[in-house]
């Protein structure tokens, strides 16, 4: 046992984006990975089968439980986020879902951020209501907001690395903390960071998503999500995750947590969550991801660096209110930014426009490389009026409380020469204010 | 299930079966800071397949209580004892790393006891690296590091597992780092001490299989040559593709090299 004498070290973060979760394809050779267009695998013989439906064996049985290039993407985002593993799903808001159905039943309570995602909050404060599933949102600016909120039946904290679209910075370790002591996970919606910016496990998150729609692909041709566990979190020493920790009849009477530890989340999630909601992510959009994936290193620090040129135009700019960026130092987080995200805050941010909603109107309609559209992380650049399009089922006074204002505008900066991006904003805030 | 070994909780992993008098007995030991789940697929497939399995953990992982035990002839005393309480009379034992150790002390001692062994990832001596030694001791996890890097083949990080959507390096990390300080130090400075391989190997009366992998870094094979030579009559398989983490890297050729054995003995056949 006494291994190689020189220290050993994992291959770095550019290394995994390209190579983690696929050896070149047995079959063919193929280094590229190979699209497994195929809805099942022949069995090599009835033993076999049995071996496989029985989790006796590894492999593959029916792609939408699992799928050989959608595993090199699941295996890809785990290695990247050092997480034990993941599954992909067929959207971000799939990935949400699964994770909250895989922990809790109905009579369970959540506490969220209330600075997310349109989408999500929809979920937490509607859909899932209409199931037994009860949210209480706070504001993510101070932590101790997710303790007050907490009850006796909670079973999950949750919020957004980056707060959409105010870019409040989810403070992950004090989080961490309260769910901790109060014996449930964490999980962080992580799309705005992606692994590159931030790596929440190492934070003291639990278990973390993403919309790979976004930065992971950043090519905006693929829908995807992708949930990822730590591993990290003892649903046994919790006792509050009958899901993981007690017989399940839908599948042999399993203990998931008895049955497999570090990875009982994911194989309830797989095993019953993909098996039986079936929100699955088909092979080539794994494909299409996975050559995003492979450049993530590259673009991020592009995005990054041209948001930083276009919040420094936008701050002196006499059209513009206010900007929200946490690098600004007038933003609230600045400080927590800094600690959190030294490698960057990410390419998405909200300005104010000054003469509010009809300001902002004028200032969308007058861009020519801004794409309006409701997407980010895209190789192009793009902008929303979220008051009109991804919030616009909020109430005035949810959207308030999330920072939202009728003349907010969110930019998602692109690749593209970052002053051909300035001179159009620029165009654009002035024909706002004629 | 749960029984009371030495006056302190002992847990084994029987793939939701109760134990049958009738049937033979497989115990699955683990090796150092792990935990009975690192043979789940092998493990239940034995469960389901004519056998009692019975994955356990040892003192101080998983679900038995502490605290660790400081050599393998004591680790070897609790299996005897955890099967004393569990009335099982005869066992085969598949041991891996640490686990091989233990499995063979145990056949070494109660050789009426004890039907078979496979010993998986092994070596003798199992002499670790003072670095090694050192961070672990430290409660470092620079010791988690090692562990993880040097257990699994180098080509893992850059491989695909296959377990669908797993990260191997991922879920070693995850299962060390639920581990209570001292119990990896107390794992590998049993692995480092044990003295008695060779005396023991040759009081081994039973057919002994080893399973090695041939891109392990951590045992190589060339460090069980002796012990093999050392058991009459043992049988070597060698997977090509595997580093230590056998059960995990190659979880079919593990298990097929492990069918194929316990098949020729005087056993349930499994899958009868």
């Amino acid at each position: 046992m006494a291994g190689p004498r020189s220290y050993p070290r994992y291959p770095g973060f550019d290394t995994l984006a390209l190579h983690a979760g696929q050896s070149p394809d047995a079959a063919t050779g193929s280094r590229a990975v190979p699209i497994y267009q195929t809805t099942s695998y022949v069995f090599p013989d009835t033993e076999h089968a049995a071996s496989l439906f029985n989790m006796e064996r590894a492999g593959h049985v029916y792609s939408r439980i699992s799928n050989p290039t959608v595993a090199v993407l699941e295996e890809r985002i785990a290695a990247l986020e050092g997480g034990v593993g993941a599954i992909a799903t067929a959207s971000g808001q799939a990935a949400l879902h699964l994770a909250i159905v895989t922990l809790m039943d109905a009579g369970s309570h959540i506490v969220a951020s209330n600075a997310l995602y349109g989408g999500s909050h929809n979920l937490l404060g509607y859909t899932l209501k209409r199931f037994g599933i009860e949210t209480t949102f706070v504001s993510p600016r101070e932590p101790q907001n997710f303790r007050k909120a907490l009850k006796g039946n909670t079973r999950l904290l949750f919020g957004e690395t980056l707060g959409n679209p105010g870019l409040d910075v989810l403070d992950i370790p004090a989080v961490a903390k309260i769910a901790h002591e109060a014996g449930v996970p964490l999980l962080v919606d992580s799309t705005f960071t992606t692994p590159y910016l931030m790596k929440p496990f190492e934070l003291g998150a639990d278990l973390l998503y993403h919309s790979a729609t976004k930065f992971l692909g950043g090519h905006g041709v693929a829908i995807g999500g992708v949930l990822v566990d730590s591993g990290r979190f003892d649903w046994e020493a919790s006792g509050k995750f009958a899901t993981l920790t007690a017989p399940y009849e839908g599948f042999h009477n399993m203990d998931f947590e008895e049955e497999s530890g570090t990875r009982a989340f994911l194989l309830r999630a797989r095993r019953e969550g993909l098996r039986d909601f079936g929100a699955c992510m088909a092979p080539m959009t794994a494909f299409q991801i996975l050559q995003g994936v492979e450049t993530l290193h590259l673009r991020m620090p592009r995005h990054v660096e041209s948001a930083r040129k276009v919040v420094a135009f936008l701050s002196s700019h006499p059209a513009v209110e206010k900007v929200l960026y946490p690098e600004a130092p007038g933003h609230p987080d600045h400080e927590l930014a800094k600690k959190l995200l030294p490698r960057g805050c990410g390419a998405v941010f909200s300005f104010d426009i000054k003469g509010g909603r009809a300001a902002g109107k004028a200032f969308i309609e007058a861009l020519r490389i801004f794409s309006h559209l409701a997407n980010v992380g895209d190789a192009k650049s793009l902008v929303i009026h979220p008051a009109t399009t991804t919030h616009y089922r909020m109430s005035d006074d949810d959207l308030r409380r999330s920072g939202i204002t009728p003349g907010t505008v969110r930019l998602s900066i692109g690749l593209e020469d970052p002053q051909d991006l300035i001179d159009d904003l620029d165009r654009a805030l002035r024909a706002s204010q004629k | 299930m749960i029984r009371q070994v030495d006056g302190r909780a002992a847990f084994a992993y029987t793939a939701a079966h109760e134990l049958d008098p009738g049937k033979p007995s497989v115990v699955f030991v683990h090796g150092a800071g792990l935990d009975h789940s690192w043979f789940g697929l092998q493990s239940r497939y034995f469960g389901y397949h004519g056998w009692n399995a019975l994955a356990v953990d040892l003192p101080g992982h998983g679900r038995s209580a502490g605290p660790p035990l400081p050599s393998v002839p004591d680790l070897a005393d609790w299996i005897f004892g955890f099967l004393e309480k569990s009335e099982v009379q005869k066992v085969s034992i598949v041991g891996h790393s640490m686990g091989s150790l233990i499995a063979l002390e145990c056949a070494a001692r109660r050789p009426e006891k004890v039907e078979r062994i496979a010993l998986l990832g092994t070596a003798f001596p199992m002499k670790v690296s003072e670095a090694f030694l050192d961070a672990a001791r430290r409660n470092d996890t620079a010791a988690f590091d090692m562990s993880t890097i040097w257990g699994h083949a180098p080509q893992v990080p850059l491989g695909g597992n296959p377990n669908p959507g797993m990260w191997m390096y991922g879920d070693t990390l995850a299962r060390l780092a639920r581990l209570a300080p001292g119990v990896l130090y107390t794992d590998l400075k049993a692995c480092n001490d044990y003295a008695a391989g060779l005396e023991s190997a040759a009081r081994v009366q039973c057919p002994a299989l080893f399973i090695l992998g041939r891109r392990d870094v951590m045992t190589p094979p060339k460090s069980a040559a002796a012990l093999a030579q050392a058991v009459k009559g043992a049988r070597t398989a060698l997977l090509p593709p595997s580093g230590h983490s056998l059960m995990a890297e190659a979880p079919d050729a593990t298990l097929d090299a492990l069918i194929e054995f316990f098949a020729a003995g005087s056993g349930a056949r499994p899958g009868s």
